[in-house]
């Protein structure tokens, strides 16, 4: 084990795994993280917790990070390149190990030019693949980039922050072949796990999967897709139109369009979508996000088969073996 | 003394006017004084809002423009195209070496033979690896 994360038991048990994911609020209320966090327990396996997403000025990953954890459900802290330099960013890494985080998400953020304070700017030292390569370093060697170990004194132990490295892929920016040429640098660098972005359009993600596996990456690195239960077909609309990267099919716009009930045909979609990724060789679980509707995900889990849960801290199945 | 000092320094400040002049024109140099053109199919990647030395964020567009500038093409895109163009495809699996920016505004070139970047270390070790690599899967 490497960080004995509850995200890393259920993908080291062979288990399909499920993550979710809570965005912090606007303003100090640590309550609605907490409450968030209560409507994923026992539902996920792990919450990616986002970090100032589209470049908008949020509570901080770690602290919120530390709330949802209090609260019993294990977060995956996501980390940007695109507000911290090295030295926040390693210093940031023992920082949440230090807290009990154990999952970290390594990302280069969206750019600051399109969040709310567009006249910042941008950290972007290193970039994400270097990102992943650091934190990787870091736990496995106990080394920072610089080299140095990471000891309190000389003769004291190493004590390495023990994390389990993640990064995103997103199979539905173009060029393809470069696509899967980054991930595989990507787990070149170390990573355990990856999310990918949001899939609307199966056909796509069908094709980038069938290049990742034929490069027999998914044997390296356990990859999660994205879903999300959308409201309405305006939604729909607003991300193919404005939000970069995305891939979304008209027919599935106008199937949302002529749903008598859009939440309900929301929930259908993207339950109908978990269950065709679950029959696909080469995911071993999905990550489930939402746009503010965190409530939905239990029902989402619950409809698509992905319930109960293993419980945390439940030994798996190889651990007990090994032993 | 001074006066001597800066006269010294001239054929350092010819040497970098002629370097970035040349290289602006061409590759559009951001001067980030440790060149990877080489790797990257010709196409300066300082380009990218982002200073990406290592591929394409999750932005780029249906029509492979950036996220940050739609009405611009995503320099990772040209590289890519560039790249394939050139049989160069390979040199994009290198996971590139941190930038220094203690070198910015310097002259790539006096860093390249100098040593100072320490980019030739850096392919030295690369051809390593790579011999390694072709050794292990030879056993």
């Amino acid at each position: 084990m490497k960080a004995s994360s509850n995200l890393e038991k259920v993908l080291t048990a062979g288990q399909f795994a499920v993550t979710g994911e809570i965005g912090p609020p606007k303003s100090v209320d640590a309550q609605l993280i907490r409450d968030k966090a209560r409507l994923l327990r026992g539902v996920v396996d792990a919450a990616n917790i986002t970090d100032n997403q589209t470049a908008i000025v949020r509570v901080c990953s770690m602290a919120a990070a530390k709330i949802v954890l209090e609260d019993g459900v294990e977060p995956v802290m996501q980390m940007t390149c695109r507000d911290r330099n090295r030295i926040a960013l390693q210093s940031d890494i023992l920082g949440a190990a230090a807290l009990g985080i154990k999952n970290i998400l390594c990302l280069s953020g969206d750019h600051q030019t399109l969040g709310n304070q567009p006249d910042a700017k941008g950290a972007y030292d290193i970039d994400s693949i270097q990102f992943v390569r650091v934190a990787v370093r870091m736990r496995n060697e106990g080394k920072l980039l610089c080299g140095e170990e990471l000891r309190n004194t000389k003769k004291a132990d190493l004590l390495p922050p023990r994390i389990f490295v993640g990064a995103a892929a997103n199979p539905f920016a173009p060029p393809l072949d470069f696509r899967i040429l980054r991930l595989a640098k990507k787990v070149a660098a170390g990573a355990d796990f990856i999310q990918t972005q949001t899939i609307f359009d199966m056909n796509l993600f069908k094709r980038w999967l069938g290049k990742i596996v034929d490069a027999g990456l998914h044997e390296k690195v356990a990859i999660l897709g994205g879903v999300m239960p959308v409201k309405s077909h305006k939604a729909l609309t607003y991300m193919k139109e404005s939000v970069a990267g995305m891939s979304i099919p008209d027919e599935l716009i106008k199937r949302m369009e002529q749903a008598s009930d859009p939440k309900e045909e929301g929930v259908k979609v993207c339950v109908e979508l978990i269950q065709q990724l679950r029959e696909l060789t080469g995911l071993r679980g999905v990550h489930i996000s939402t746009v503010e509707w965190e409530s939905i995900i239990p029902e989402v889990a619950k409809r698509a088969g992905l319930l109960p849960r293993p419980a945390p801290g439940e030994s798996s199945p190889s651990e007990t073996l090994s032993a | 003394m001074q006066l001597l000092r800066s006269v010294s320094r001239i054929p350092y400040y010819v040497l970098i006017t002629v370097e970035f002049l040349f290289k602006k024109v061409v590759f559009r140099c951001h001067m980030c004084g440790q060149c990877v053109l080489q790797f990257t199919g010709f196409t300066c990647p300082m380009r990218c809002p982002k200073q990406l030395r290592d591929g394409p964020c999750g932005g780029t567009r249906e029509n492979s423009h950036c996220e940050v500038y739609p009405e611009r093409k995503c320099i990772w895109a040209m590289i890519y195209a560039r790249s394939r163009f050139l049989h160069r495809t390979h040199k994009l699996e290198v996971i590139q070496f941190t930038i220094d920016w203690r070198l910015e505004n310097t002259s790539s070139w006096i860093n390249y033979f100098s040593g100072r970047d320490g980019q030739r270390e850096f392919k030295r070790n690369l051809k390593q690896q790579a011999k390694a690599a072709a050794v292990g899967q030879g056993a």
